[in-house]
């Protein structure tokens, strides 16, 4: 601290703030005051001549009488998603960190490789793969495990295995962090105490894992509750999520008002479930 | 990391963690406060302030907007009319079909446009409604007709003399097209109306119809056996209800722009409503168009020039050069929608005599008898309705 002072002068901590200061007030402080004042205007403007800020505080409560549903649908899904992330990307970072010897890199190369191509073209190609007369469901139907009338394409099960399959990188990464971190001098040692397996893994590996599951599932949850992208590609009209609603809001019904009371609903909501997840996990020094 | 300070230590000579906040807080109520004054001044700019110059004589560039689908392409050794247009005006062309929904494409320029700031395009192609819209906020540039003989003298006389731009000072017609029933014939039998897309258990998760409300809406209304161009709000309701059902039950599978075209031929959907060039442009001899008896939507889809448009001269040598009956003819030949070119007609004998009786093309008065248009709406009433169907598609 004191040699920064005498490299940048008194003002030390002004000069080290303004940068990101400044970029946040611009990209996320506007933002966010834009969007509050907008959900508490009259609905009764439209997009060309403006909104009167009202201080309606009514638009929360339609948004949420009208919407609710939508919120419902997108925190099952997001859940489920997190859910099925976390159980093949715990096999899998488990497998990457302990088991895979020199093949390491590559695998973990192989994880993060889905991000050279677009979110939206691999969820489009998720449409070759789930098609009504693709090989998938031409199978499944074959195996009697889908009926003659059967298909995937706009289901809820196309909508959450497309969540899950864009965030499951996501899930890994953090999960290998931490992972990758445990000592396996630790399982041996619990090994030679007589632990069984099974007891190494619940008493030695998951609780030194937690930090990267709390990671990987606040990664995986949070954005996955707000995605669109695969229920507006992989859904149908009835597997519409809330990103799907106030996107419809703002550009369709062109009704900014409850669009962002939604958005504002849909942030709290969020916060307030992270905030008492981290609690209840006892991790709060992760954030 | 071994020394660490306590922040309180620091305070003496440094600055405080409070005063810091403050100084924070002042300085982002103060942008704040900026910001919402500017705000106010919005919203409010007339054509007139906010043409730009023309950059036309300097600048051989043109940048096209239009929907997908919607232009011939190179082919081998077939030269598509833009590329014609290219090598005989040596004006560049940056041609995107990103119009995919007028709603979304209006949500995507509004605030440029209501702004006085360029979109980065000179032309673009949006259906009547829009465009009236458009025109009335005062977003369109108008033509000078000097340098558009062709579209004075050949446009087709039922495209003549819109009530939104009474002389077609603002707006060209690209091509026209009519709003019907679309399916895979090897999936499912003939599907001859709405009604059937709305309740056939064969069709149950395998239609989509259009995010367009007055496409969608407007066979609904007519399957509710009211007029499109003049319907009562509870005429609307009675549609709106019956498609929320259909929606509800699992009949409709999406709600769609361009983009059904590949669904219906990958065999995703069986039948839709579709716009009736999408079909022929498909290529795929299993799809059908045809009009419902309920009967068919008609619109049209018009060239803009928007007032930031710097290459409004370049857009206009464009709109004469799409006037000129043979280059129409090619264009119809290829996307087979309804030619709003007089004398291409008789150009198509050249180019593809059979096509020269396919109403689509070129519909006789008996084909126009069995077309709706939809009714004008106020702004209230436009977004009061687009919110209801919004209601029900999202």
């Amino acid at each position: 601290m004191a040699s920064l002072q005498r490299v940048f002068g008194k003002n030390a901590a002004y000069l080290l703030i303004g940068p990101a200061a400044i970029w946040l007030a611009l990209f996320f402080l506007f933002p966010m005051l834009s969007l509050l004042t907008t959900s508490l205007s009259d609905p009764a403007g439209n997009p060309i001549t403006g909104y009167d800020l009202t201080w309606r505080i009514q638009n929360y409560l339609e948004a949420l009488g009208d919407y609710w549903p939508y919120l419902l649908r997108s925190l099952l899904y997001a859940g489920i998603a997190t859910v099925l992330c976390l159980v093949l990307g715990y096999v899998l970072a488990y497998a990457i960190a302990f088991k895979a010897g020199r093949w390491k890199t590559v695998m973990l190369v192989l994880v993060i490789a889905p991000f050279f191509t677009s979110f939206l073209v691999r969820t489009l190609s998720w449409k070759l793969i789930l098609a009504d007369n693709g090989w998938l469901v031409e199978t499944l139907k074959a195996l009697w495990i889908l009926p003659e009338d059967g298909r995937l394409l706009a289901t809820p099960i196309a909508v959450v295995a497309g969540l899950t399959y864009n965030f499951l990188p996501f899930m890994i990464l953090p999960l290998y962090t931490s992972l990758e971190k445990i000592d396996p001098k630790l399982n041996e040692a619990a090994a030679d105490l007589y632990a069984s397996p099974f007891q190494r893994f619940a008493k030695v590996i998951w609780p030194l894992s937690l930090p990267g599951v709390v990671g990987g599932t606040l990664l995986t949850f949070i954005p996955a509750t707000g995605d669109y992208i695969n229920a507006e590609l992989l859904g149908s009209p009835n597997t519409q999520m809330v990103g799907n609603k106030i996107q419809a809001l703002f550009t369709t019904a062109s009704d900014y008002p409850h669009a962002s009371a939604l958005s504002v609903i849909l942030m709290v909501m969020i916060v307030a479930m992270v905030l008492y997840y981290v609690r209840k996990a006892g991790t709060e020094d992760l954030l | 990391m071994s020394e660490v300070t306590p922040p309180e230590e620091g305070n003496k000579k440094g600055i405080s963690r409070r005063g810091l906040m403050i100084g924070g807080a002042a300085g982002a109520a103060g942008i704040a406060a900026v910001y919402f004054m500017g705000r106010g001044g919005g919203g409010g700019s007339s054509a007139t302030d906010c043409i730009t110059t023309d950059l036309s004589d300097t600048e051989a560039k043109l940048n096209v907007s239009n929907w997908p689908e919607y232009i011939d392409e190179d082919d081998g050794d077939y030269l598509s009319t833009l590329t014609e247009f290219q090598q005989t005006s040596g004006i560049e062309v940056a041609y995107t079909p990103d119009v995919n929904d007028n709603v979304e494409f209006f949500a995507k320029v509004r605030n440029q446009l209501g702004a006085c700031q360029p979109t980065g395009r000179d032309l673009f192609v949006l259906t009547d409604w829009m465009a009236a819209r458009m025109i009335d906020a005062d977003w369109i540039q108008q033509l000078d007709k000097a340098n558009v003989p062709n579209l004075d003298k050949n446009l087709i006389s039922s495209l003549q003399g819109p009530g939104w731009d009474p002389n077609r000072d603002y707006s060209a017609p690209w091509q026209s097209g009519f709003t019907g029933i679309a399916y895979n014939k090897s999936l499912v039998g003939e599907v001859g109306s709405v009604s059937e897309l709305l309740t056939r258990s064969d069709l149950k998760g395998k239609v989509t119809m259009l995010t367009e409300m007055r496409d969608t809406m407007g066979l609904l209304l007519l399957a509710e056996g009211a007029d499109p161009s003049n319907f009562t709000d509870d005429q609307w309701g009675n549609a709106l209800d019956k498609l929320a059902k259909a929606r509800t039950d699992g009949q409709i599978r999406a709600f769609t722009g361009n983009e059904y075209i590949n669904d219906l031929a990958a065999g995703n959907i069986a039948a839709c409503v579709a716009w009736s060039g999408d079909v022929a442009a498909a290529e795929d001899e299993n799809l059908v168009f045809l009009p419902p008896e309920e009967g068919l939507m008609i619109w049209s889809d018009n060239m803009l020039v928007p007032v930031q448009g710097t290459h409004k001269a370049n857009a206009e040598k464009w709109i004469d050069y799409y006037y000129d009956p043979a280059v129409a003819a090619k264009l119809a030949a290829y996307v087979w929608y309804v030619c709003p070119v007089e004398g291409a007609r008789e150009e198509m004998e050249k180019i593809d005599p059979s096509l020269v009786d396919n109403p689509l093309i070129f519909p006789t008065a008996d084909y126009l008898a069995q077309t709706h248009g939809f009714m004008a709406l106020d702004e209230a009433k436009a977004s009061q309705y687009e919110k209801d169907f919004a209601d029900v598609t999202g």
